[in-house]
C-alpha cells in the first residue's frame, strides 16, 4: 500500500514526532522538565486547555442526544452520531491529557477506592469516568452495525432511555463542577472570573459550545468528506445557538452587576484586556452576526459565528485557568513548547480518529441509501434509535 | 486537645535552628546554600524570612478545616484530632488540586521527580503522638516557636499583647483566618508584609465551605434532575406513541 504525501499528512507527522519527543521528556524527565509549572503555578496550560476546554468542546454529545432523544426533535437526527463520536473521542482524549498532567497517572484508579465525597475533583472524576462509559455504549451501535451484529444492538436499544437520562445527568453534574473546582480559591482567582455562579456559567457555556461545536464539526466534515450539508439542520442549530449565547451573556452581565464589578470591567487593566477579548469573541461578534437573518441562513455565516464563539469560550477557560491567577502569583505563565506540543498531539489524534471513524463506521446517516423510506419507521419507534440501527436489520 | 504552634516574631533572632531541625526531622538535606534559600520548596518545609531587623517564619498553618483535605479527590490529606494536617503519599495521584486550593500556598511539589510527592510541614505527627513537641519548637533557643494546646496558646498570645501593647501589632494571625488555624502568629508588623495573605482577603470562612455549598446540593439534585429528565423523555415520546396509535386507528377505520 502506498501512502500519498499531502500537506496535512506532513503536518500530522511533524506534530506526532514532536509530541512523542515531548512525551518522552514528560515521562522520563518529569513534569518540571516538560512544563513551566512551578509551586506558584501548579496548574498550567494543560488544565486550562486539555481539561477545561476538552470537556467543554465535547459537550455536543449530550446536547444533541438531549435534543433528539430527550426532547424528540427529529429534524436534528443526522447530527447525533457525529456529535456522540466527537464527545466520545473528546472524553477519551481528555483522559489521555490527564495521564500527562497527573503527577502519578499510574494511580489514577485510586479515585475508585480512596473516595473523598467532599472533593469537587472526585465528583468530576467519577462523572467523567461514568459518562465516558455511557458514551461508549451510545457509540457502540456504530461499531456493531459495521460488523452486522444485530442482537447486541437490540440490547443496547433496550437500555437506551437509561443511557440518555444518565448521560445528561452526568454531563450536567461534571460540566458545572468543572466551574465549582475554582470556588475553593476565592482569594486567588481574579474577581473578573471568580464568581459564586461559576458552576452555572460552566454549564451554560457547555450548552452553547455543544451547539456551536455541532455546527462546526458538521460543516467541517461536510467539507472534508464531501458530504451533503443539511442547511435546515444548521439553521435550527444556529437559532438555538443565538438563544444560548444571549442567555449566557445575560447571566454574565447580571453576575457583574450583582457583584458591583461593572465599573471595574470597563477600566483598562491587564485582566480587562483578556476579559474584553473573551467577551467580544464569545458574545459580541457571534450575537451580532447571528442577529442578521442572512447570516443565520447561510452555512458560511453560521460556521463563522460558531467558530468565533468557540474561540471565545476557549479564551474564557484559559482566562480562568491561567490569566486569572497571574496577578495573584505576581508573574506571567508562559507554557513551555513541550506543553503545546503534547496538546497539539492530542488534538491531532482526535482529528485522526474522527476521520478514521467516519471512514469505516456508519457515522453520517447520508451514507445510507435507504434512509428516506425509513423515515416513517423512525417516527413510529418509541426509542427513536438512529435510522441506521433499523436499517441494519434489513 | 488539639495541639498548635505559636510563633512570636518579636522573640525570633533569625538563627534558623528551626529550619535545620525541620530538615533533620524530615530527612531533608540542609546546608548553608539551602539555609540561604528564602523560599519554601519540596526540600524546605519551613523558612525564616528576614526583612531588615525583623523575622517571620512560614510553614503550613494546619487549618482547622483544611482546603487541601477537602479538595483532594482521594483523601490523601486529613486533619488529625491532635492538630496536624497530614499527607498519605500512597493515595496521591498527583492532581495538585491541594496546591491550587491552599490559601497559604503551602503544599509544594517534587517537579523533577518521576514519582512526585506533595511536600509540606506535617507538624511532626509522630513526635506529637509520642508526647514530644515538634522539632522546630524543641530547637528554638528563644521560645519564639512555642508548642502547646491551641487554646492555651491563644490565651498566652492575648496575654503577651496585653502586657506589651506597644511591642505587638494587635492581631493574632490564625485565630480566625479561614475558620482558624493550628499555627498562630504574633508580630510587631502585619504578617502580610512577609507574604502571608491579608486577613480580609482570605476571610474567616473555612475554604471547604465555598465548594461545600455546591457539593451538599448534589444528593438532592441527582434524584430531582433524573425525574425531570425522565419526565421530559416520557412526555416527548408519549406524544409520538399516541400519534402513532391514532394514525393506526384511523388507518384501520378508513379501511373498514
Amino acid at each position: 500500500m502506498k501512502i500519498k504525501i499531502t500537506f496535512w499528512r506532513v503536518v500530522f507527522a511533524v506534530i506526532m514526532v514532536l509530541g512523542l519527543y515531548s512525551s518522552y521528556i514528560r515521562y522520563f524527565h518529569g513534569l518540571g522538565a516538560a512544563t513551566h509549572m512551578t509551586d506558584q503555578f501548579p496548574w498550567g496550560f494543560w488544565i486550562g486547555f486539555d481539561c477545561l476546554c476538552g470537556v467543554m468542546l465535547a459537550a455536543g454529545g449530550f446536547c444533541m442526544v438531549g435534543a433528539v432523544y430527550l426532547f424528540n426533535v427529529e429534524s436534528l437526527h443526522s447530527v447525533v452520531r457525529p456529535a456522540v463520536l466527537t464527545a466520545f473521542l473528546g472524553y477519551l482524549l481528555f483522559i489521555v491529557g490527564l495521564l500527562f498532567d497527573l503527577g502519578r497517572p499510574w494511580f489514577i484508579w485510586h479515585q475508585l477506592i480512596y473516595m473523598n465525597p467532599h472533593s469537587v475533583m472526585f465528583e468530576v472524576g467519577m462523572c467523567v469516568m461514568t459518562y465516558t462509559t455511557v458514551l461508549f455504549f451510545e457509540f457502540l451501535p456504530n461499531v456493531l452495525e459495521r460488523f452486522k451484529l444485530h442482537q447486541p444492538i437490540k440490547w443496547i436499544k433496550r437500555i437506551y432511555p437509561v443511557l440518555i437520562v444518565l448521560g445528561i445527568l452526568l454531563s450536567t453534574l461534571h460540566q458545572s463542577s468543572l466551574g465549582s473546582l475554582y470556588l475553593i480559591m476565592p482569594s486567588k482567582l481574579h474577581p473578573f472570573w471568580y464568581s459564586p455562579a461559576l458552576p452555572f456559567f460552566f454549564f451554560g457555556s457547555a450548552v452553547a459550545v455543544g451547539l456551536a461545536m455541532t455546527i462546526f464539526e458538521s460543516t467541517q466534515s461536510s467539507k472534508a468528506f464531501g458530504r451533503q450539508l443539511e442547511l435546515s439542520v444548521l439553521v435550527r442549530l444556529g437559532g438555538a445557538l443565538l438563544v444560548a449565547l444571549w442567555v449566557n451573556a445575560l447571566l454574565r452581565l447580571e453576575d457583574y452587576f450583582h457583584r458591583d464589578m461593572l465599573r471595574q470591567i470597563i477600566k483598562p487593566s491587564y485582566e480587562a484586556y483578556f476579559l474584553w477579548l473573551e467577551l467580544t469573541l464569545t458574545f459580541v461578534i457571534p450575537i451580532t452576526l447571528l442577529s442578521f437573518k442572512k447570516v443565520r441562513l447561510s452555512p458560511q455565516g453560521l460556521y463563522l459565528a460558531s467558530v468565533i464563539s468557540l474561540l471565545g469560550f476557549v479564551t474564557n477557560r484559559l482566562n480562568i485557568a491561567v490569566i486569572g491567577f497571574e496577578t495573584y502569583v505576581g508573574h506571567h505563565f508562559v507554557p513551555k513548547w513541550s506543553e503545546f506540543s503534547i496538546t497539539l498531539m492530542i488534538c491531532a489524534m482526535g482529528f485522526f480518529l474522527f476521520a478514521v471513524a467516519v471512514k469505516y463506521l456508519p457515522i453520517f446517516a447520508t451514507d445510507h441509501e435507504a434512509v428516506k423510506p425509513e423515515a416513517e419507521q423512525i417516527k413510529a419507534t418509541v426509542l427513536g434509535v438512529p435510522a441506521l440501527v433499523e436499517n441494519a436489520g434489513d | 486537645m488539639s495541639k498548635g504552634l505559636l510563633y512570636d516574631a518579636t522573640m525570633c533572632i533569625g538563627c534558623k535552628q528551626c529550619e535545620a531541625a525541620c530538615a533533620e526531622q524530615n530527612k531533608l538535606p540542609y546546608n548553608d546554600g539551602i539555609a540561604a534559600e528564602a523560599v519554601q520548596s519540596e526540600h524546605k518545609y519551613t523558612v525564616v524570612l528576614t526583612k531588615e531587623d525583623k523575622f517571620m517564619r512560614r510553614l503550613c498553618m494546619h487549618c482547622k478545616q483544611p482546603a487541601c483535605a477537602s479538595a483532594c479527590p482521594v483523601g490523601a490529606f486529613h486533619k488529625t484530632a491532635a492538630g496536624p494536617v497530614v499527607y498519605d503519599v500512597w493515595k496521591c495521584i498527583g492532581c495538585r488540586y491541594c496546591m491550587v486550593a491552599c490559601p497559604f500556598n503551602q503544599p509544594k511539589y517534587e517537579w523533577q521527580s518521576l514519582n512526585p510527592r506533595v511536600r509540606k510541614c506535617v507538624m511532626c505527627p509522630d513526635r506529637i503522638a509520642a508526647g514530644k513537641q515538634t522539632a522546630c519548637a524543641e530547637a528554638c533557643p528563644t521560645g519564639a516557636t512555642k508548642f502547646g494546646d491551641r487554646d492555651d496558646l491563644i490565651q498566652e498570645a492575648q496575654e503577651r499583647i496585653r502586657q506589651n501593647p506597644d511591642k505587638y501589632f494587635n492581631y493574632i494571625y490564625g485565630l480566625n483566618e479561614v475558620g482558624g488555624t493550628s499555627v498562630l502568629l504574633l508580630s510587631s508588623v502585619p504578617v502580610e508584609q512577609f507574604g502571608y495573605p491579608k486577613p480580609q482577603k482570605i476571610g474567616d470562612v473555612p475554604m471547604p465551605e465555598y465548594t461545600g455549598r455546591v457539593m451538599e446540593r448534589i444528593p438532592d439534585f441527582v434524584p430531582v434532575w433524573t425525574l425531570v429528565l425522565g419526565g421530559i423523555y416520557w412526555v416527548s415520546h408519549r406524544r409520538d406513541e399516541v400519534a402513532a396509535a391514532e394514525a393506526e386507528e384511523k388507518k384501520n377505520g378508513s379501511a373498514r
